[in-house]
């Protein structure tokens, strides 16, 4: 395999400005913090961009797989194990588990009604949160426990006090996530759904089962979802049921949209500008909710490819 | 106990009837023009605040007629002007566009009206309850209940004999074949908008004679409305009328003896109708 | 029906080119804030001003912005002018009244953050503001861990614990309504620990719970709650709700004739509900924790006369006074222990009396030493249809409730302050 340096530079510009962000961030007036939500909200809408960019079906309801695991990761660190690691992977399995069950209910529907079914289902995981108290903490949300240091044998990686390692534990875990979807939409499989979302009916007629191709697409998708909630919970040491609410899908959608959903790094790009727009605009203005309004509206009617799908525009031109 | 289950399941009918009211706006919206309205609770505290602002001109009745009409020519303008220019187009980006209407809505009503909660008052002699039995039966429940049946029939009425609502109708089953037949699918669509939007206006006006004026007094009802849709069924108007009063009627029972399961209850009955009947109690097949 | 390619492509540029100049704005500003924040001391507010707070953060954001404007025209702080850092933490979601307490102390670098109206995020920034060693003041979220179980050396709040309130209300709903009562709570941590109050102060009197409700915070319809809440009997019904649910709880029972059947009362009431709901649905037993018509208050006038000015003519509410007196407690901290140090100042501020002009209370007002609340006077009364004078004159105080007399014992609160070795 040849290194194609014109092909990857993306790549790199990518990683570079990843790695080296704890360096600069605060001489850009941010801070650290707001660069690891960034990488976590990027992590949850390439996830998102799995099923809505590479297979074309609408989710408006994935908060519910982010929550979902969010709350495995706090209700693990509070109750079974003080341990950041299973802490992850119980979130994980959470998201993973109830993606599998609702998924054979859903997938033989399609466009709007799709996106609004998703959105119910994920209303019912929102009101057990906010409703079973004794176990979540209910609408206060689930408070009193820590992310832990990482021990590797004898030597422990800081996460918990120190925010620059968190930052890198999340770039890690990112790095990962993002090279395993890579691998899966570059296989077979991952063509397959690329063919689904350009001509289902054609693909159908290929012999291909749909149905099963969108299931495992959800799945996948929501599987990574789930672990990017882990990972806004352990950035925050709480959850709480607005994590789940329908209106945190809508942000990860427009994420995506905002950033190219065409586009590998589009929803990174999407993450970075949001994330970064809201927070400014919000302590700017106690009038933010219009701007991100409008913001919807004009990349709705004037940017529907997203930053990154103007911009290869402008390179093939 | 019984004499309880009674009484909510009178109430739940009551509740679920102004669920349906809202659900049919958005359902008429849906089927023909294939956009998820998330703006409808926005325009519902339009019409509230509306009605509002003339009730010291107008009154209440003449708020109850003027200001949903003012909502709904808001409405036309949001279509002809926003909406209209995503028909066509993947469903992601009418999504999109009326979440974010959503937001400006909700804020821009809290610029003009202020944060603070707004009394609205109804006539007097609407208050009472009718008996002492049914003191939840109040005269202001028992206006808007024969109201809603009254313009709901109307709707009806308008959909099943006149030519507008043939070609709504004929629309949502198949729109080119009646845009190839001459018909100005533009304008339908942005009528059929205004008509979802009156609504809405009405709802929002029915509203705030029972719950303090806010500018977020649309946003928690949205979410029964979409539920009471894909229950009854997308497409059926009678679907969504049945689906609103079932959920109403649901979330009422279930208050009495499962409290905490009040809001879950509504999302467990849409899972089972989407198990049994994917396309809802009293929707075409194939539909989607 | 799409739109032609090249009418898009200019609104696009046009927007790109808007868009351009917005973004150079951020830009330049952190380097102002740099340049400012060597002479002034900041304030870090993360309390919400949008949703089902909104009015509420509003109302306390009038109330610290006099502070400042007092402060500054005595001098400031230590010599250095006061400013302040505002950040929206919206009015449920803590996840993002975190991050903005993260964002005020870490990138800002203030000196005391103020926060919330919602119980569940001002505990979550004290946790925050515990782990970074600065001091916190609570305006107006009332559970009682916060001064209570989860309580902290540096978190120090103005509004009273829900016992307190249930305390000092609960002898005037038994003897105006009688023992047996119905609870209707909302289900979040303020509305847990008001009807654990509520029943613990009435079990003192000899008053019984004959049922209660949860009902989630946004609640619209009450309509099944109150139909089990009268099928239930009792002497009264308890409502506990607050903000646009308590507007529509109250609305709700008034309509249906409940007030007739039943006696209503509840716990805290806020002048921003009575102002909210029609005339006849003013009534009930309830406690204020400040009420701005009152004889023989030195300072409550002008306290009053400014608030006028700066709200467009209304009238200071209990939060107007949470967020002024927040404000001035950060100032007298430093003022008495004559550093910024936050150890120092939170050690200063125990058993600390506020000067009368602060407290604007009959009896004054001070934080209890071991557990940093500010116990102030109660007042206990009922809401009028139309006020006499004022049409924002709508509450009458029956009883001035000493807060000595009603707060829980230091033991009783299970505060165990973690002061830093």
């Amino acid at each position: 395999m040849t290194f194609d340096v014109k092909k990857q530079t993306p790549n790199i510009i990518v990683w570079v400005i990843l790695l080296t962000l704890p360096l600069w961030i605060e001489h850009a007036g941010s801070y650290i913090q707001l660069g690891t939500q960034v990488v976590v909200m990027a992590l949850g809408a390439m996830a998102l961009n799995f099923l809505l960019g590479y297979t074309g079906v609408l989710s408006f309801g994935h908060a519910a797989y982010f929550g979902l695991g969010a709350y495995g990761a706090g209700l693990t660190l509070r109750y079974l194990a003080p341990s950041t690691g299973s802490a992850v992977v119980v979130g994980v399995i959470a998201g993973m588990v109830a993606a599998a069950v609702i998924g054979p209910l859903i997938v033989r529907l399609r466009g709007v009604y799709f996106a609004m079914v998703t959105i119910a289902f994920g209303q019912v995981f929102y009101f057990v949160a906010f409703r079973w108290n004794a176990v979540t903490g209910g609408d206060d949300g689930l408070t009193n426990w820590k992310r832990q240091p990482l021990h590797f044998g004898p030597v422990t990686f800081d996460i918990q006090s120190n925010a620059t390692n968190f930052y890198f534990f999340v770039l890690a875990i990112f790095a990962l996530a993002v090279a395993v979807m890579a691998f899966l939409l570059r296989s077979p499989f991952g063509r397959t759904l690329i063919a689904i979302r350009e001509n289902e009916r054609r693909t159908r007629f290929m012999g291909i089962n749909v149905n099963l191709h969108i299931w495992l697409s959800w799945m996948i998708s929501c599987t990574f979802m789930a672990l990017a909630g882990t990972l806004y919970a352990l950035l925050n040491n709480f959850v709480d049921p607005r994590a789940l609410f329908w209106t945190q899908s809508g942000t990860f959608v427009i994420i995506c949209v905002m950033g190219g959903m065409r586009s590998f790094w589009g929803p990174l790009v999407g993450a970075a500008i949001f994330v970064w727009l809201q927070d400014y605009l919000s302590s700017l203005t106690p009038n933010w909710q219009s701007f991100v309004g409008l913001v919807f509206v004009a990349v709705v009617l004037f940017f529907p490819r997203g930053v990154l799908g103007i911009l290869r525009r402008r390179a093939l031109e | 106990m019984t004499q309880l289950l009674l009484l909510a399941v009178i109430n739940g009918l009551i509740v679920g009837a102004f669920y349906a009211l809202m659900a049919i706006g958005l359902s008429l919206i849906m089927s023909l023009s294939d956009v998820i309205n998330f703006a409808h609770g926005g325009f519902l505290a339009v019409g509230a605040y509306l009605a509002y602002s003339m009730a010291p001109y107008l009154g209440f009745w003449g708020g109850l007629i003027v200001a949903p009409i003012l909502t709904a020519l808001l409405g036309l303008l949001v279509e002809r002007f926003l909406i209209s220019r995503v028909y066509g187009r993947d469903p992601l980006y009418s999504l999109l566009l009326t979440f974010g209407l959503a937001f400006i809505f909700e804020d821009v009503t809290r610029y003009i009206w202020g944060a603070q909660s707004l009394p609205y008052q109804v006539p007097g002699w609407l208050m009472a309850p009718l008996s002492l039995d049914l003191f939840f039966l109040t005269g202001y429940r028992v206006f808007m209940i024969a109201l809603i049946v009254l313009v709901v029939g109307a709707l009806f009425w308008v959909m099943t004999r006149t030519r507008l609502g043939l070609r709504i109708r004929a629309g949502t089953l198949d729109l080119e074949t009646v845009s190839v037949l001459g018909v100005n699918v533009r304008v339908l669509r942005n009528l059929n908008f205004g008509i979802g939007i009156f609504l809405a206006g009405l709802a929002g006006v029915l509203a705030a004679g029972q719950l303090g004026l806010t500018p977020t007094i649309g946003s928690s009802l949205i979410m029964q409305s979409f539920v009471a849709i894909i229950i009854g069924g997308l497409g059926s108007l009678t679907g969504t009328l049945l689906g609103g009063l079932l959920i109403g009627l649901a979330m009422n029972v279930t208050a009495v003896f499962l409290p905490s399961a009040t809001e879950a209850v509504i999302y467990v009955m849409m899972a089972l109708v989407l198990l049994v009947r994917p396309q809802g109690l009293l929707g075409e097949e194939g539909r989607f | 029906m799409t739109n032609d390619g090249n009418s898009v492509r200019f609104d696009r540029r046009t927007l790109l080119k808007a868009g351009a100049a917005l973004g150079a704005l951020p830009l330049a500003a952190p380097f102002v804030q740099v340049a400012r924040a060597a002479d002034t001391i900041k304030i870090g507010v993360d309390n919400p001003l949008t949703g089902t707070y909104a009015a509420l953060g509003k109302n306390e954001a009038t109330g610290m912005a006099m502070a400042v404007d007092e402060i500054n025209a005595k001098g400031g702080i230590l010599g250095r002018k006061v400013e302040l850092a505002i950040e929206d933490s919206t009015s449920g979601d803590a996840g993002v009244a975190v991050q903005k307490a993260r964002k005020l102390i870490d990138r800002d670098q203030v000196s005391f953050i103020i926060g919330n109206i919602n119980s569940a995020l001002a505990q979550a920034i004290a946790n925050v503001a515990n782990e970074k060693g600065v001091i916190h003041v609570v305006p107006g979220g009332h559970t009682d861990s916060i001064t209570g179980q989860n309580c902290h050396w540096n978190v120090f709040r103005v509004c009273n614990t829900t016992q307190t309130e249930a305390n000092a209300v609960a002898g005037s709903v038994i003897k105006s309504a009688g023992k047996k009562w119905y609870y209707l709570t909302p289900d979040y941590a303020f509305g847990h620990t008001l009807q654990a109050g509520m029943e613990a102060a009435a079990a003192k009197l000899g008053g019984t719970k004959v049922g209660a409700d949860l009902t989630p915070l946004g609640t619209t319809d009450f309509s099944s709650y109150l139909i089990k809440a009268q099928a239930a009997n009792p002497d009264a019904i308890i409502i506990l709700q607050q903000g646009d649910d308590g507007v529509n709880v109250l609305k709700q029972a008034v309509q249906f004739g409940l007030d007739k059947k039943f006696h209503l009362a509840g716990a805290q009431l806020e002048l921003e509900v009575l102002l909210g709901l029609p005339p006849e649905a003013r009534v009930g037993t309830w406690v204020f924790e400040c009420y701005w018509n009152q004889p023989n208050v030195p300072g409550l006038k002008e306290f009053v006369a400014e608030t006028r000015k700066r709200s467009g003519g209304h009238v200071p509410t209990a939060r107007t006074w949470f967020g002024y007196a927040s404000i001035h407690t950060c100032a007298l901290a430093a003022a008495q222990a004559n550093s910024l140090d936050a150890v120092k100042m939170a050690k200063a501020l125990q058993g600390f009396k506020l000067p009368p002009e602060i407290a604007l209370m009959p009896d004054g007002a001070y934080y209890r030493a071991g557990q940093n609340q500010l116990i102030p006077n109660l007042y206990v009364g009922h809401p009028q249809a139309q006020g006499k004078d004022d049409p924002e004159d709508l509450f009458v105080v029956d009883q001035v409730v000493k807060g000595d007399d009603v707060s829980p014992t230091l033991e009783e609160t299970m505060c165990k302050q973690d002061w830093p070795a």
